[in-house]
């Protein structure tokens, strides 16, 4: 069984916000409710850098295990989903979650927050009727055999979503061909590289195909 | 004019050619004169450790949502979530546990703590209407909360299971809906009765000799005692104390209204749960030595009236004070004098 996961390739994407406008358009959520976002970390900077979040859908996810009412699940492809007739609107989900996912429709006195709603990695959710699952968690493009919207209309394929493992092989590809020593998320020094001896470290960082090789 | 159309559209022709071939040519020398070190310095490959502090506290960080306070990852939920469920959870359960099987031990081997004389049928008003109607408020409502938290940490193993979705997801909303509705409610009365009762809770020397004695289950003599002995002293600063935290965790959990993080939530969360556990492992106490385990102790909150000898026995101070106002014997339903029972209470 696939392992369905998102990656965000952090070199590729350039905060342009097409994927949360795509989810937006898909799922049509309600109004404040945004389920992907897009995090820019040193804006302005030259180390500046992006990163599309939304639900990460965990091996082990957290809301699921903090759930005073139980209401998600995990499907074969590991997609968490959650019945929104069960949730009660508690809130706890949302403290437990890494990535800010779980979000709801209103925050009022007596914690009158509304049904959680999150990112579904386009799979929707239980219900009697396909209208219904419309209405309640938006499109389920996954049950007409198409990954989510999000991920198909990135338009520098930053993001990616399918099976871990088919996914995890397009980001390996890219990194071996960026020439990153350590791999994508690699710890080299960005420090090294504006020093004066730049031209000295290069090579154990990065090259491309215009860069003899020594 | 034949030939010369065709000049002119081999001309046309000719110069998509070579225009072509400039923007070509200057594509590859574009490519040629590409700087790997400029490439390199636009490229990522800064996940430093200051990157991953930067992502853990929100640092120099911008969002697309809206209202967004979230940082890119927030690490503290999952400590929140093993606090919760590894510690607290199982804690709270052999807490009550442990407390019930104690209850129900010292009932079994020591059972209930009599009255040492017959009973006189004269009676001495110790709890008004007011404080009665006060204390089975707070104590409905005290029950009320209790269930329905423990239904929100527990729940999820018993009734899911055990009575199906429909049920269950009918049973946590309503759980959900009555505590935060109730819990407010609860929050103020319990301040307006500690407010009510804490002259007569003021500790005094001879409480010491009470705990000592062990409420009078060590050696012969009952311990002194005024209006109130140690242990309902004990048990009004423990809702003082504890139940002061759980009011304001509460308050905190159940208003999200004044710009509370994540993390604000968590530990109010956390809290909440330890304090409220500590209260009903303690309450189960009082239950107990109050209905079960004490003679003569019920009837004082239900009618407001004890008997004489029960006065004598556990509270020898206030007895001392307002034995000259006890009911007479034949009196089948003395007369609801309030004064008596708020004239005279020594602690």
């Amino acid at each position: 069984m696939a392992q369905m996961k998102f990656l965000c390739d952090a070199e590729r994407c350039i905060e342009c916000n097409g994927c949360v406008t795509a989810c937006k358009n898909a799922n049509e959520t309600e109004w404040g409710i945004q389920r992907r976002r897009v995090v820019t970390l040193d804006d302005g900077q030259p180390s500046e850098v992006s990163i599309s979040v939304a639900c990460m859908h965990c091996d082990d996810a957290p809301c699921m295990a903090v759930c005073p009412t139980d209401c998600f699940y995990k499907t074969d492809d590991g997609i968490v989903l959650h019945d929104k007739d069960i949730c009660i609107g508690c809130g706890y989900c949302l403290y437990a979650c890494p990535f800010g996912a779980p979000q709801f429709p209103k925050q009022n006195a007596f914690g009158e927050r509304g049904k959680m709603d999150k990112c579904t990695f386009c799979a929707g959710g239980p219900a009697e009727t396909k209208e219904e699952e419309y209405e309640k968690y938006g499109a389920n493009r996954i049950a007409e055999g198409k990954l989510p919207l999000c991920a198909e209309m990135c338009s520098t394929k930053a993001l990616l979503a399918g099976d871990a493992q088919t996914i995890s092989d397009i980001f390996r590809q890219r990194v071996v061909y960026r020439g990153h020593k350590d791999g994508g998320w690699s710890s080299v020094d960005k420090a090294q590289a504006s020093a004066p001896d730049v031209s000295a470290n290069l090579d154990n960082m990065a090259y491309d195909a215009t860069r003899a090789e020594k | 004019m034949h030939t010369l159309m065709q000049c002119l559209q081999r001309l046309r022709v000719l110069g998509v050619i070579l225009m072509l071939a400039v923007l070509t040519a200057g594509l590859v020398s574009t490519a040629q004169a590409a700087d790997p070190d400029q490439e390199l310095n636009q490229a990522v490959g800064t996940i430093n450790a200051d990157t991953w502090r930067e992502v853990k506290n929100g640092e120099n960080f911008i969002d697309t949502r809206h209202d967004s306070t979230y940082s890119l990852i927030n690490t503290s939920g999952e400590t929140w979530r093993q606090i919760r469920n590894d510690w607290i959870s199982p804690a709270g359960l052999i807490a009550l546990g442990s407390m019930l099987a104690i209850l129900v031990i010292f009932y079994l081997i020591v059972g209930r703590n009599d009255l040492d004389e017959e009973r006189t049928g004269r009676k001495l008003l110790r709890w008004t209407a007011l404080e009665r109607a006060m204390h089975w408020t707070v104590a409905t409502l005290f029950i009320v909360l209790a269930l329905t938290g423990l239904n929100l940490l527990y729940g999820k193993f018993v009734f899911r299971h055990a009575f199906g979705d429909a049920f269950w997801a009918n049973l946590i909303a309503l759980t959900k809906l009555t505590h935060n509705y109730v819990g407010p409610v609860f929050g103020i009365l319990l301040l307006l009765m500690l407010a009510k009762w804490l002259t007569v809770n003021l500790p005094r020397k001879h409480d010491w000799q009470w705990f000592k004695q062990g409420g009078g289950m060590v050696g012969n003599k009952h311990p002194d005692a005024g209006f109130a002995n140690a242990g309902e002293k004990a048990w009004y600063w423990i809702l003082a104390s504890v139940g002061l935290l759980v009011i304001v965790s509460g308050f905190v959990l159940d208003f999200p209204l004044f710009g509370q993080t994540r993390d604000n939530m968590q530990w109010a969360n956390m809290f909440h749960a330890v304090t409220s556990l500590i209260l009903m492992a303690v309450a189960l106490g009082h239950i107990y030595i109050g209905t079960l385990g004490t003679e003569g102790a019920l009837e004082g909150m239900t009618t407001g009236y004890v008997d004489e000898t029960w006065a004598k026995q556990h509270h020898n101070l206030w007895y001392e004070e307002v034995k000259d106002s006890a009911g007479q014997p034949e009196q089948q339903n003395p007369p609801v004098d309030d004064d008596t029972a708020t004239a005279n209470r020594p602690n």
